[in-house]
This record gives C-alpha cells, structure tokens and sequence, in this order.
C-alpha cells in the first residue's frame, strides 16, 4: 500500500444558498511541502484553506490529514472532541490576527497549551519564551496586544499557533491588513519556518513572496483550480488564458 | 415649602429608602441569574431551547412591569402561589429585568468579534472553553455599561411595589401624604432620595467599568 498524502483535499465542494464558492476540488499537500493559493477575491481560496481545519465547513467532500479525515460525519460529541484534537494539529494565522486583546502576549501563546496539554506553569513560560524569540518577540513577552503594532502582532500570531506543536499551519491573508512597510518582518518569519521544513498552505496576493518561498503554485477563480504547478511555471509561464488576466492586472497594480 | 416637616418625617423616608436598596440589590441579583440564563437560552445551539428563550423575553418586556406583578401577587393564589408581598415584588421584578438584561448580555456577547472564536476554536478549544476564555472574559467588559443602564432601570422600577403595599419609598410618602396632604414636598423628598441612590450605583458601574477596562 502506497502512503496516503499528508493533506488531502478530496471533491470538495461547497455552497452558500445557490452561490457555489468551492466547485469540486481535489488536491493533495506532501509533508513538508510549501503551497500558495492564489486568485482573485471571491475566488473561493479563503474557503477552501478554512475548510481544511472545518472552520467553514464543506457541504460535499473530504479533507484528509495525515491519515485521518478531518471532516468525519460523527455524532455531535465525538465529532467535537474529534475536531478539537484535529485542530490542535493544524496551526492557523488570520488576516486580522485575532490576538486575544484581554490577555498579555505570554498568555496569548500559553492559553491553549496549557488547557490542553495540561502542562505547568514554568513550562508553558519556557515555551512562550521559545515560541517568541523565534518570531523576535521575546522582549514583548509581558505587553498587552493593544500596544504592539500590526506585523509584531502578526508574529506573536504565529508564535502562538506555533506554540501547539502544530504537523500543518495555514495562513489566511497573513500580510494583507499590514501597512507595506510591516509584510517584510512577517514575511521573513515564514520563510524562517519554510526553512525548517514546516509544511504550509498559504493563500496570498504577495506573487513575490510566493514565488521565492512556495514549492508550488495553485491558482484558483470562481471557485475551481485553474492552473498548479511550481512557482517558475505558474508565474512565467501560465497555461491558462485566466491566469495571464490575474497575473497581468496583478502585476500591474503592484506597480 | 415646609421644611420643617420634612426634617421631621426625613428618618421614616430614610427606613424607606433602605427597603427601597434591598428591593433593589435582590431584584438585580435575580435579574442577573434570569439574564445569564436568559442570554444562554437565547444563544443556544438547540432550537427549542432558543424559542423558550425568545418566548422569556418578548413576554417579560412586552407586557407591563405592572400587569406581571399583579399577575403574580394577586392572581398567584388562585393556581396555588401565595406569597408576601415583597417576596412578590422580588420574583416579579427580578424575573422582568432578568428579559432586558439577557439581551444585554446577549448583545454584548454577539458583539465580540467572530474571529476571536475562531481563533481559540483553531487552537483546539472546546466550544465551552472557547466561550469561558476568550468570548466571554471580553463580553464581560462590554456589557458593565449597558448593565448599569438595566440597574438603573430597575431601581427606579421598585416603585412598582407600592402598588402591592411593600412599604418601600414611593408607598411611604403615599402614606405620608395621606397624612399631611403636602404631596409636593413629599414627593420631593421620595424623589432626592431615589436620585442619591441611583446616582452612587452610577458611580459604582462607571468605576467598575474603569477597572476592567484598564486591564
């Protein structure tokens, strides 16, 4: 028997009424591999990467994960207990970071490692200061969200998924509310994890960022996979007369 | 205006106006379990549970504070529920404010932003956790304000038990008048009082409100 891949997205497909945003898509993520979604708003990319840990659930279709389907119809209960041990294994950063504003960043990291893994007090510091002089947020450890600015809050966004121990991270949009000058600082700290081999799945409108650090390039419009291949290909060399469009007014607009 | 009289008649008020704060702080305690309950009911993933909810509040805030202490106090005893007077103004009026303080709450905790859910739910919290750890301790601090309003709301609102006799501020200086027929300063007098009380749980909200805000 061959072994299954490490994230596998089978048929999905989802509907909002009679607005259909995912249109049976079928794709796989190796271990280890680095992937951008990208495409035009709407496109249904946002959707599909929120499928993945069923924060938007699928109305048809599969998500796999190491083995495991992700997705499972169960009864409500073992589905919840199922899904919150799913979720603990896939890390994921918003656009908005969503950093609990009531709690300093240490207990923003430590919060979910410490009710889930029950670990102590002197542990989960040692990890929140792991977790944080790894995206360069140490000397910020004992401040409150609200006084950092939005690529440190970004960072301490991924120090605390990081601090899960998570197999998958996805990034939804990671450095779209940042001001330009503050994408670099985050930017930086997911190539750091590309460089470590973290396997990733990020959707993105930063075409440079995805072509200098993604193994591979999907491109997504209107709900369905246009074109995947390596970066050098999707970007230089698109097969797909919607992917010229995107790339053409992307590329202009960056300018 | 005869001052001298209410400098005579102002201990009797001041007896009052403490029937007046106890009325209050109960009724208030037991707003506060009704609106928890309330709020929960309504934000429920069970339908039936929702309706029980929605059905607690539309009828506690659609019909008169009044109507329902009636309802209570007199018309309790036919179906078998006999209580005292303040106990009656307690139930009746605890369980009308629990209405408008569970859409407070509720409100408050529908007005946390969705992704701070989601952020804990992406984590691996539990519902409950995600609720009691990040939902919650914010919704907290957003509904002390509106909270306050529901309180002072409700303080003025024990008024309503002189209508069933509880001899609280308003029935004492009903009383008293019956007696000196000088309605104007005993009125004035009920009023300044109901004003000095309202006024220090004024203080009391903003400063709590101040605290956690600075958190």
């Amino acid at each position: 028997m061959t072994k299954p891949p490490f994230v596998e997205i089978r048929h999905a497909q989802k509907s909002y009424g009679s607005l259909e945003v995912l249109k049976d898509i079928s794709l796989t993520v190796e271990r280890g591999q680095i992937v951008a979604i990208i495409g035009p708003s709407g496109s249904g990319k946002s959707t599909l990467l929120r499928a993945i840990n069923d924060l938007d659930p699928l109305s048809s279709g599969e998500v796999w994960l190491d083995g495991v389907q992700v997705n499972e119809a169960l009864p409500h209960r073992q589905y919840e207990k199922h899904i919150n041990d799913m979720r603990q294994q896939v890390g994921m950063v918003f656009q908005h970071f969503n950093l609990f504003p009531h709690l300093t960043v240490r207990q923003n990291v430590t919060m979910a490692p410490k009710l889930l893994k029950k670990i102590s007090d002197k542990e989960a510091d040692a990890l929140a200061e792991e977790q944080l002089d790894h995206v360069g947020m140490l000397e910020r450890i004992d401040y409150y969200p609200s006084q950092l600015s939005g690529g440190q809050k970004q960072r301490v966004a991924i120090a605390r998924a990081l601090a899960m121990k998570p197999k998958l991270m996805l990034f939804d949009e990671a450095t779209s509310a940042l001001d330009p000058e503050l994408v670099e600082e985050v930017n930086q700290v997911m190539k750091k994890l590309a460089e470590e081999h973290m396997t990733m799945i990020i959707v993105t409108h930063e075409m440079d960022f995805a072509a200098s650090v993604c193994d591979r390039v999907i491109f997504m419009d209107k709900g369905v996979v246009v074109e995947e291949g390596p970066p050098d290909l999707v970007f230089r060399n698109p097969t797909q007369e919607r992917t010229r469009n995107f790339l053409r007014k992307h590329l202009e607009g960056a300018k | 205006m005869d001052t001298e009289l209410i400098l005579k008649v102002y201990p009797y008020f001041l007896e009052a106006a403490l029937i007046t704060v106890e009325l209050s702080v109960l009724t208030v305690l037991l707003g506060l379990i009704c609106g928890a309950l309330g709020a929960a009911a309504r934000l429920s993933r069970f339908a039936e549970v929702r309706f029980l909810g929605a059905a607690y509040v539309s009828f506690f805030r659609g019909t008169p504070a009044l109507i329902q202490l009636f309802l209570l106090y007199f018309g309790g005893p036919q179906i078998g529920i006999q209580l005292d007077a303040f106990t009656a103004g307690v139930i009746g009026l605890g369980i009308n404010i629990g209405a408008y303080m569970a859409e407070t709450m509720r409100g408050a905790i529908i007005s946390v932003d969705r992704g701070q859910g989601e952020a804990a739910r992406t984590l691996g919290l539990s519902r409950a956790q995600a609720f009691r750890k990040v939902v919650l301790p914010q919704a907290m601090r957003l509904m002390i304000r509106p909270l306050g309003v529901n309180i002072n709301a409700q303080i003025k609102a024990t008024a309503l038990v002189s209508a069933i006799s509880v001899v609280e501020l308003t029935y004492t200086a009903q009383r008293y008048i019956g007696s000196t027929y000088k309605p104007f300063e005993m009125f004035l007098l009920a009023g300044a009082l109901y004003l000095a009380i309202i006024t220090v749980t004024g203080k009391g909200v903003a400063f709590l409100d101040r605290k956690v805000r600075l958190q």
